[in-house]
């Protein structure tokens, strides 16, 4: 939607994509006028908590998504409509600033206290982000494991259920594509959190929660399967959806999706993932 | 391990289309040892009528009883979560509707509440309220089939030509409701595809007279039956703690002692509003289980008549024309398409709105940056949408916590130690549904 007012600017405009962007996603811009920086390749946002810099310092907690430019899918075609130089830089999650609202500033001071009473360093949650009503923690994979020991036992944060693990690829030229992401739930405080661990495609190690959450077991197989995620002490990570002899791991970006074109009424259709693409 | 690449019993031949291997079996004396001579592993499914669907279980026997049981599972993969991906927000929905395909209601509704939760959106009331008219017809029917298939895997089959009897009158109803019994595309992002039709009232009022006399029937043909009783009493044993640490929600849980439903604790759709009950027990077994799903379809009928009460005249979809479908669909002569009307307009009146109609429905809107996680209580326990978005007209990523994938991890921890006719109960108890477990 947001093309349709940058289109009559035509490509010349490029640098007022900032905009664009903006109006097509309205928490972003919420975000910005919080004055939340859109951190470009620098320094890792340090958590509420403060303390001491992760590990591999020079990081982003969660680096920005894939950019998107022009529209249709079109390149190079001599397309004057103006769609074709828009630019759209890519969603970084912005860390959220105290006071978090609701039941979120107790939880990370609950959070605080049972790391440090655990001897866990505060680095371990690299950033916190407070979206749509969701609080999401940037865990540094290190300390996942001890992490969420502390999120299930401790007295006042109970989440004694996990309700999900899966996987996200965030496209092929984003650094740290791979994220895994964990929701957690505690029945006792009616609490729900998201967990998130960003991996380099190169190096996808995650420890193994299941000695923690056993219900991890299979969520872990289907996060292997399909995004190739290797949890590192998991008892049995086998593919569990794809054949036992399959290569490759279908839900990465750069798997396609496969499918052939369909003939009808004399017009070919292309399979869905070569169709033209308007993002 | 021994290398048995060259054997007898599965010879490799090079083709064209790669090395062809031919099991003939018949190897089990060179498997064997002095720790497994008494033991034998038997594959059950995947092709199985007493599996739910595509479901292998290979059982480790000592006589009749089971000492491992594994699940194998991924008959039924159909990658729709990377089919999402290709397709527009609203294009999604005609897929999450088949995953699990006795709860499709709850699929649609789901993934809806978390495409508005991105979008940051609510649907009006009136299509709030029949959201959770359609669900709570959705969960009777589900339940029923749950009964009718754990029915007929015991050898109860009355029990069977009964739910399923009930079930098509869900369906039927269904049909007049939406247009589809099953897969039925009818909530989208904003509301519905598209109001009740004429008569919707009467149609549902008769469905509830009618339950309200037939349930009653399930009590006298199935809960006091001492068969029935005996073959699920004490089977299938699951405790509360092995309820969470496995994961377990839904009856599973419930009928462990834990009123956790999330219509109560994080009420949706305005379940707040409604006046039913949570049933619980706390035998943890096969038969608790059943008796919670029986009464679980009265609430729902209690749910049902109050929301068929509450249904106040007013739109079904949201006003934004930038999210809501331009034409309301008709049945014309050659079948359903746009109105006439609309037709009429866009071909003859306006070019803005042919191009306005021409956008939203090849490109789609787009929905802001983020990420979300909705819960909803399905008939087999907690059904998670995890939707993520880049800004794009498509989701970059749609995962589905479905309450069948993770249910049946307990699996074992229900059946290893008992019998192998108990298996067949504990899998009817934990009522998976393939579609829904291998997406």
């Amino acid at each position: 939607m947001a093309a349709e007012n940058a289109g009559s600017g035509g490509a010349g405009k490029v640098g007022d994509v900032q905009s664009s962007a903006e109006k097509s996603g309205a928490d972003v811009a919420a975000q910005r006028a919080a004055g939340a920086q859109p951190p470009a390749g620098g320094e890792v946002e340090q958590a509420a908590a403060g303390g001491t810099p992760p590990e591999g310092g020079t990081r982003q907690a969660a680096p920005a998504s894939r950019e998107r430019a022009g529209m249709f899918g079109v390149q190079g075609s001599g397309d004057t409509s103006g769609f074709g130089g828009l630019r759209l830089p890519g969603y970084v999650p912005a860390p959220a600033e105290r006071p978090f609202g609701g039941w979120f500033d107790e939880f990370a001071d609950d959070v605080t206290d049972a790391l440090a009473e655990r001897g866990v360093p505060h680095g371990a949650v690299a950033q916190i982000t407070v979206d749509r009503g969701e609080i999401t923690l940037y865990v540094q994979r290190e300390h996942l494991l001890e992490f969420c020991r502390t999120l299930r036992d401790d007295d006042a944060l109970r989440f004694e259920l996990c309700s999900s693990v899966s996987g996200v690829d965030y496209g092929e030229d984003v650094a740290q594509r791979l994220h895994v992401v964990y929701h957690l739930l505690s029945m006792t405080y009616r609490r729900r959190i998201r967990l998130e661990v960003t991996l380099d495609v190169d190096d996808a190690h995650v420890p193994s929660v299941v000695e923690v959450y056993p219900t991890a077991d299979w969520h872990e197989r289907e996060t292997w399967d399909m995004f190739g995620v290797v949890f590192d002490g998991h008892p049995a990570l086998t593919r569990i959806l794809m054949p036992d002899d399959w290569d490759g791991h279908p839900q990465r970006k750069d798997y396609p999706l496969g499918g052939i074109p369909v003939e009808y009424k004399g017009a070919e259709i292309p399979p869905p993932d070569q169709r033209r693409s308007y993002t | 391990m021994t290398e048995i690449r060259d054997d007898a019993y599965a010879p490799e031949r090079e083709t064209t289309e790669g090395t062809i291997y031919t099991v003939t079996g018949g190897d089990w004396d060179t498997l064997v040892d002095a720790e497994h001579d008494d033991r034998i592993i038997i594959n059950m499914g995947p092709q199985h009528p007493s599996t739910h669907g595509v479901l292998r279980l290979v059982l480790e026997l000592k006589g009749e009883t089971v000492e491992q049981a594994r699940s194998v599972i991924g008959y039924l993969h159909t990658g729709i979560e990377k089919n999402c991906e290709y397709r527009t927000w609203t294009q999604g929905v005609t897929f999450v509707t088949r995953m699990d395909y006795l709860a499709p209601i709850f699929n649609e509704t789901a993934y809806c509440l978390a495409v508005e939760k991105l979008l940051g959106v609510e649907a009006p009331r009136r299509a709030t309220v029949a959201r959770v008219l359609l669900m709570e017809l959705n969960r009777i029917g589900s339940h029923l089939v749950a009964l009718a298939t754990g029915g007929m895997e015991l050898g109860a089959l009355t029990g069977m030509t009964s739910g399923f009897r009930e079930r098509e009158d869900v369906l039927h109803l269904l049909e007049f409701l939406t247009g589809l019994r099953m897969n039925h595309a009818f909530v989208r992002p904003g509301g519905l595809a598209q109001d009740f039709p004429e008569g919707w009232l009467e149609k549902v009022t008769d469905f509830i007279a009618l339950m309200r006399k037939r349930l009653p029937d399930y009590d006298k043909l199935l809960t006091g039956q001492p068969i029935w009783r005996q073959r699920l009493e004490k089977v299938g044993y699951l405790p509360l703690d092995g309820c969470l640490a496995l994961g377990a929600t839904g009856p599973i849980l419930r009928a462990a002692g834990l009123p956790w439903d999330q219509r109560k604790v994080e009420p949706y759709c305005g379940y707040e509003e409604y006046d039913f009950e949570v049933p619980t027990a706390s035998e943890a077994d096969c038969y608790a289980r059943y008796r919670l799903r029986v009464a679980e379809m009265h609430e729902s009928l209690k749910i049902v008549e109050q929301a068929a009460a509450r249904m106040e005249p007013g739109p079904v979809m949201v006003s934004d024309r930038k999210i809501a479908w331009p034409a309301q669909l008709s049945v014309g002569s050659d079948g359903m398409g746009n109105t006439l009307e609309h037709v009429r307009k866009i071909m003859g009146q306006s070019m803005e709105s042919l191009i306005h109609h021409f956008k939203l429905v090849t490109e789609g809107f787009a929905v802001p940056a983020g990420q979300v996680y909705v819960p909803v209580e399905s008939p087999r326990g907690e059904l998670g949408y995890h939707l993520v978005s880049d800004g794009g007209t498509r989701p970059l990523r749609v995962h589905v916590r479905d309450p069948s994938f993770v249910n049946l991890q307990t699996m074992p921890a229900m059946s290893e130690g008992g019998m192998i006719a108990d298996v067949i109960a504990a899998v009817a108890s934990i009522d998976p549904v393939m579609g829904g477990v291998d997406r």
